[in-house]
């Protein structure tokens, strides 16, 4: 042997050759990125906004792709672009539940957070870590409430409802006498029923705050067959074309928001962001309204955690940019303007006690209250199979709500076919 | 058998041979083609139903045979279920749904069709701004027309059901789209309203490929103009409808979009092809699918074959 090979060598050659790269290609580090969200309201107006910002402070240029504003629809285009290992999208805005789906398609934030994650609810963070993995930065969280009519509840002397079937009796109340006073369109509740992962949430709040569980239990066992459970669904089930529209059934976010902006119903159940498009100057409920917990079924309210977060595409090109855009869109300054703008709720913990939040926003330290009693949905203990599990339950809750099936023979069917899905395991 | 005449001379071989040579270069570039962009992803589509595989793991799938199709799920104490998709009521749920959906749809397009395309052959002041004026569904993208008839059929703001209250034809406002009995009716509708344009042309260009000259010489016998239309007009045009309803037929069968943007995820509308994209991409449930796309293509091959079987259509450009 003539030349003993060192074994460090290849590694410092390549090492170097990184070093020589990195020397060259930062300085001119400019980057296009594409930031794809689909939103809800106002979402993207204050996006572009706080992007701007961004291209100011950084000399990178970020454009918005804009998606519908249905979460199914949007996650099964991302799930396409990721498969086909698309490099034109960078930052994706992704569902709180689709963390443990998508996982493997992007990339660990956890050294780009450091102690910044620290900052944002633990809750949170934790939904967005995977296998030791912390795949996105949360940008707002979401908690719905029973929005009211303050002025409605005073004409007809009742109070704030705590109970569903308080809120049920006052709707119907409020209901008829609009109606006798000539608002023939005029409805107690609406919420959103249309068959997609929006009912999910809104079923899982009326089961678990009945005291039926949360579908799936943490452990992974299918729980939904019960009779609190079914209590809750015939509950609602009889809602339907008394104090909710029939069309509700095919109602999202938006749409019950609509009904609900022009004056034409008592309660909503939404999301933090209909507070600030309902104060708007050309809402009909401007300064006519309130929110609180939502009612409980008998085991006290449940509020379906929600939430937006940004993950960056382990095929992006532009990796560093990338990151750097979701931290500044994660950050303080993003999140208050977002809060502030659109009463989205920051996971910042620091911002709930922010002078300048409390002051545009009087609600939010209220939302905290909210933000306290959230459920998550069975996204963890069901991994991949976490959206046809969705899907299930989805459609054993619309075909109970548009009177197909009973409460009970449609969980009975449900858990037929959770168990036959999950097989020996999720 | 009897042999026809044996070729004179081999010459005439020779020339025969040079002629399937060269018709087969001349096909040579189409059929590649086709193969490419036809082939290759039906043969990928029918390989992925035989796997396990899952769209974040494609190159990873392992071959399991039919199990996509049926399987036989033992429990281990001799009782067992099912499974697959032959064995799933929401696939059945949705072969029912198309074959519904397309049945009403064609037949109900077909008779309009043909009664638009009777009117716009006859000659009136202005009939090419009418002509123009009738493509206009058509001619609006599938997604767009589908989203305006979404907030048409819109329970509280929908113009249908504000018109229907004013008229006093509706007591209360009905959620078309919402309630189960409206949904699959509602789709038809708005693909009605849609295709039957289509229809109309398709079936107008057959009218005009049938010579005046028949029609003078039955109004000079004084034949009912009902008998026209049943002895004349429908024999004569019957190539061009029959190719029509085949078009029709396998894009009602295919219907996605105006679904997927109408009544998105509602059971009551689901088609095959909304049943295969919600375990394609939205479920992870790749495999099953394609499987349920290969069924897709089954179905839709036998069904137009034995159409086309039925109808006695020759495709083959010979013949009469």
């Amino acid at each position: 042997m003539s030349r003993p090979r060192s074994p460090f060598a290849p590694v410092v050659t390549r090492s170097a050759l990184a070093a020589l790269l990195a020397a060259t290609a930062l300085p001119a580090a400019a980057a296009d990125l594409s930031v794809v969200s689909g939103p809800v309201g106002r979402d993207n107006e204050v996006l572009r906004q706080n992007l701007d910002r961004f291209e100011e402070m950084t000399g990178h240029s970020v454009e918005i792709v804009e998606m519908p504003s249905s979460t199914t629809d949007q996650f099964a285009q991302y799930r396409l672009w990721l498969s086909a290992r698309n490099a034109d999208i960078d930052v994706y805005r992704t569902d709180i539940v689709w963390a443990p789906q998508l996982a493997s398609h992007f990339v660990d934030l956890k050294d780009a957070a450091g102690d910044a994650a620290g900052d944002h609810f633990e809750s949170i963070i934790q939904s967005q870590t995977v296998d030791g993995r912390l795949i996105a930065m949360p940008m707002f969280t979401d908690a719905p409430a029973l929005y009211y009519r303050k002025d409605l509840l005073e004409k007809y002397g009742l109070d704030v409802p705590e109970t569903w079937d308080a809120m049920a009796e006052a709707a119907r109340t409020i209901q008829q006498g609009e109606r006798e006073a000539g608002m023939a369109d005029f409805h107690g509740y609406v919420f959103q029923g249309a068959a997609y992962e929006g009912l999910t949430c809104d079923a899982l709040e009326w089961v678990k705050s009945f005291g039926g569980g949360q579908i799936v239990s943490p452990e992974g066992e299918i729980t939904i067959n019960n009779p609190k459970a079914a209590e809750a669904l015939d509950t609602v089930a009889a809602w339907i074309g008394d104090i909710s529209p029939e069309g509700v059934l095919a109602y999202k976010e938006e749409e019950s928001r609509g009904v609900w902006q022009t004056g034409k119903a008592a309660f909503m159940r939404n999301w933090p962001y209909a507070w600030a498009l309902g104060q708007g100057d050309d809402s009909a409920v401007k300064d006519k309204f309130a929110i609180a917990p939502l009612p409980s079924g008998g085991d006290g309210s449940a509020a379906t955690l929600g939430g937006w977060n940004l993950a960056v595409s382990k095929y992006s090109e532009n990796q560093e940019a990338a990151i750097e855009l979701v931290m500044f869109l994660s950050g303080e300054e993003a999140q208050k303007t977002r809060a502030i703008e659109l009463t989205r709720l920051p996971t910042l913990k620091g911002l709930y006690d922010d002078p300048e939040v409390a002051e545009a926003q009087p609600s939010i330290p209220q939302w905290k209250e909210i933000f306290l009693n959230t459920v998550p949905r069975p996204s963890a203990p069901t991994t991949t199979n976490y959206n046809e599990v969705s899907k299930e339950f989805w459609d054993a809750v619309h075909a109970t709500l548009s009177g197909e099936r009973p409460a009970e023979a449609s969980l009975k069917r449900l858990d037929a076919r959770l168990t036959r899905l999950k097989g020996s395991g999720w | 058998m009897t042999s026809r005449p044996a070729p004179p001379a081999a010459s005439r071989s020779a020339l025969r041979a040079q002629r399937l040579r060269s018709a087969a270069m001349f096909l040579a570039p189409m059929l590649a083609v086709l193969a490419f962009v036809a082939g290759w992803p039906l043969a990928r589509t029918i390989w992925f139903s035989l796997t396990d595989a899952s769209l974040g793991d494609l190159a990873g799938a392992q071959w399991i045979g039919l199990n996509n199709y049926l399987e036989w799920f033992d429990y281990g104490d001799g009782d067992g279920e099912y499974f697959g998709l032959l064995a799933d009521p929401g696939w059945w749920n949705a072969v029912g749904n198309t074959l519904r959906f397309a049945l009403v749809t064609v037949s109900v397009e077909t008779v309009l069709g043909m009664a638009i395309a009777l009117v716009l052959n006859a000659d009136f002041p202005g009939r090419g701004w009418v002509r123009a004026a009738v493509l206009i569904p058509w001619a609006i993208p599938t997604i767009v027309s589908a989203k305006m008839w979404a907030w048409m059929l819109n329970d509280q703001f929908g113009i249908i059901n504000d018109v229907g209250m004013r008229l006093g034809l509706l007591s209360a406002p009905v959620a078309w789209i919402a309630s189960g009995d409206t949904a699959l009716i509602a789709v038809m509708i708005v693909d009605i309203w849609k295709t039957t344009p289509f229809m109309a042309l398709l079936i107008l260009a057959g009218l005009q490929m049938i010579p005046r000259d028949i029609y003078e010489a039955a109004r000079i016998d004084g034949v009912h103009p009902v008998r026209v239309f049943w002895k004349i007009t429908l024999p004569l045009v019957a190539p061009a409808l029959i190719v029509a309803t085949i078009f029709r037929g396998l894009d009602a069968l295919r219907v996605f979009d105006i679904v997927y943007v109408l009544t998105p995820n509602n059971q009551q509308t689901t088609t095959m092809s909304v049943f295969a994209q919600q375990n394609l991409f939205q479920f992870d449930k790749f495999a099953y699918g394609s499987a349920a796309s290969t069924l897709l293509f089954l179905v839709i091959a036998f069904i137009t074959i034995g159409y086309i079987k039925a109808a006695r259509l020759d495709l083959t450009g010979g013949g009469r």
